[in-house]
């Protein structure tokens, strides 16, 4: 009964009151997060990052913060796509497609409700799938060598690019940005300055914490100076709030469901949290049938999506703490935390630092009740939050994030680079550019490589040993198939776009 | 269409000079058979054959922002890049009081709101940062108060 023993060991590191005050502040700070339009889970834990960083907090008080903070903005992001049709990041897109009817109908208090417990059912079901997974995963993962970690870094990258794009080229061109940016600096085998141009700035390499906040945060700056902030205010009668027992009663199959899709979509690397939702509300809309009336505010509309969203990012957490392999922007973006944090995922943190993974699942289950608990009763304090107007949060956003970056280095350098990251961000968003592979591709670039160079090594220069085992030649075909397949099944599987009124 | 195959161009143009500048890394006698170049050369070889693919099939256009937009978008980035180099020299609270009226002002376009908000974000800001987070912020410049 290992995962006995162990989980013990986590409730012993989570529920101590220091870590359980973190752990209820982290939530509290990430639901009105992700119900503020404009930050969802991966901007609002990007800035978040340097901040804690400064605080001080030991690794794994930081972790348990940051992560009460991911699942708090995760349950956060429906308020602004139940209220104002505004999804916080893309997997809460499919939250809107029924919830905002159902808003609009009066019936506001129930959507939020339900989706609060499709939330918990969905996050529940994945962190105890991920208990379960981890660490069998984890064994496997030992038998990755270098040529298999660069498969399956082709994999993330592919499968990123072939499922959550509209275009292959265009993913294809943001996961070369991020590699590209990523090979600027000091080179980790010949310790030659490489692409750096002659600055003594980008001698260190380009820090991703200044491109992830820059990319996700400064950028959304410059969408609202475009809208002008319009479409930031509540459209919908929100009154009292009831527990809308007999909904949350008819559609608990959907939310088991949608659990398991949400949580099989969130383990495949570079799929993540988007195909969770998509999958999950696609699915359920195929079971109800034309009868079904998805889309115009049905119950098992919302709690689809949402435990599917939920249970996919949960289930983001398997590879990434397995592999070190991200699942979705967000995990990502706790990548980048851990990588901040000095902790190196991988199946040897589960030997050698068991009471940070565990001390995390512990404070993912603390973290699910306390949202739930904090969700239901106290929406409407959520809801107040929303009336921030977008003139006082956009620029506070702008200050926290310089001041975040500022603090990490002192140098001016590093603002000018995410002001840049923030106009490329604009600009790769207009044109339909996906961000994610370009932060993917920043934080995984150096590992990729070193896969590849150690893998030739071993090999003495001879590329048939990329494919020499069994695990590598399995992931290079799904990296192949999961890139080329999406081109066909395009219209097939069309993404729902968003309901405009 | 247009949008794309510019992107296209620029991403191709980048991407050869990335690939040229890739072949000047200089490698020491201790080398891997890859060496330090093999990878950002595959990198920007992948990235220019994309390039290729928007030129040859490009997407339909984006709605592009008006050019009274793009002056304001213009105007918000001058002011982050000067608000990045005065943070230092300048102190905290003065720079961020007035990008943040700045960008609030770009955002909606009321002067007084605007300006109420630049102050209101820099004293709470500073209060919360420096207080309640404890970084260590300058308010002031320091030869103003000695």
């Amino acid at each position: 009964m290992d995962i006995i023993s162990n989980l013990a060991l986590g409730f012993s590191i989570a529920l101590s009151p220091y870590t359980l005050m973190l752990a209820v502040i982290g939530c509290f700070l990430g639901t009105i997060i992700g119900a503020l339009p404009g930050l969802g889970p991966s901007n609002g834990v990007a800035i978040l990052i340097p901040l804690t960083f400064t605080l001080g907090l030991d690794a794994t008080s930081a972790l348990v913060l940051m992560t009460s903070v991911y699942y708090g903005a995760m349950y956060g992001g429906r308020i602004s796509s139940i209220l104002l049709n505004i999804p916080g990041d893309e997997p809460a897109l499919m939250t809107t497609l029924d919830g905002y009817p159902m808003a609009k109908q009066g019936k506001a208090g129930d959507a939020l409700v339900l989706s609060g417990v499709a939330s918990f059912v969905g996050a529940l079901l994945a962190t105890l799938g991920l208990m379960l997974l981890a660490p069998l995963l984890a064994r496997v993962a030992y038998l990755f060598g270098p040529s298999e970690y660069f498969a399956l870094y082709l994999l993330a990258f592919s499968t990123l690019g072939g499922i959550a794009s509209n275009n292959q080229a265009k993913a294809a061109i943001a996961s070369c940005i991020g590699l590209g940016i990523a090979m600027v600096g000091v080179d980790n085998s010949s310790g030659l300055p490489r692409l750096t141009g002659g600055n003594l700035h980008l001698m260190d390499g380009i820090d991703f914490l200044v491109a992830i906040v820059g990319l996700f945060a400064i950028a959304e700056v410059f969408f609202f100076i475009e809208s002008h902030g319009k479409g930031s205010s509540i459209g919908v009668k929100f009154d009292k709030v009831t527990i809308p027992w007999k909904a949350i009663f008819e559609t608990k199959w959907t939310m088991l469901r949608s659990s398991l899709v949400g949580f099989i979509a969130g383990i495949l690397p570079g799929a993540g949290a988007s195909l969770g939702s998509f999958l999950a509300y696609t699915s359920e809309k195929a079971i109800a049938g034309k009868d079904g009336g998805f889309g115009t505010g049905v119950p098992k509309g919302i709690a689809a999506p949402e435990a599917g969203n939920n249970a996919a990012a949960g289930g983001a957490l398997v590879p990434m703490l397995t592999l070190g392999v991200p699942g979705s922007g967000t995990t990502a973006v706790l990548l980048a935390l851990l990588m901040t944090l000095n902790i190196t995922p991988g199946p040897t943190l589960f030997t050698d630092r068991p009471e940070v993974v565990w001390g995390l699942i512990a404070s993912l289950l603390i973290a699910n009740v306390v949202l739930l608990l904090m969700n239901v009763p106290m929406v409407k304090i959520f809801v107040r939050v929303l009336q921030v107007p977008a003139w006082v949060l956009l620029p506070g956003v702008t200050m926290i994030s310089f001041v975040g970056i500022y603090s990490l280095s002192g140098s001016y350098f590093d603002l000018l680079l995410m002001v840049g990251f923030g106009v490329l961000g604009y600009v790769l968003r207009k044109l339909d550019i996906p961000t994610v592979p370009v932060i993917m591709g920043i934080l995984l670039g150096g590992h990729m490589e070193d896969a590849l160079r150690r893998a030739m090594v071993i090999s003495d220069g001879d590329f048939v040993y990329l494919f020499s085992s069994p695990i590598s030649i399995g992931l290079w075909i799904a990296a192949v198939a999961g890139f080329v397949a999406p081109m066909f099944l395009r219209n097939v599987l069309r993404k729902p776009q968003r309901v405009t009124d | 269409m247009a949008s794309d195959r510019i992107f296209g161009l620029v991403a191709l143009m980048v991407a050869l000079a990335y690939i040229a500048s890739a072949t000047q890394i200089q490698t020491s006698f201790l080398s891997d058979p890859v060496g330090p170049k093999a990878f950002p050369i595959l990198i920007g070889a992948v990235a220019a054959l994309c390039g290729l693919v928007l030129i040859v099939r490009p997407d339909p256009d984006p709605e592009w922002p008006d050019a009274r937009t793009w002056g304001s978008l213009l105007i918000a980035v001058v002011v982050l890049i000067g608000y990045a180099y005065s943070l230092k020299p300048m102190g905290f609270l003065v720079p961020t009081a007035i990008t943040a009226a700045i960008l609030s002002y770009q955002i909606s376009p009321r002067t007084l709101p605007a300006v109420l908000s630049g102050l209101g974000l820099s004293i709470g800001l500073f209060i919360l940062f420096k207080f309640a987070l404890g970084l260590g912020l300058v308010p002031f410049p320091k030869g103003l108060i000695g």
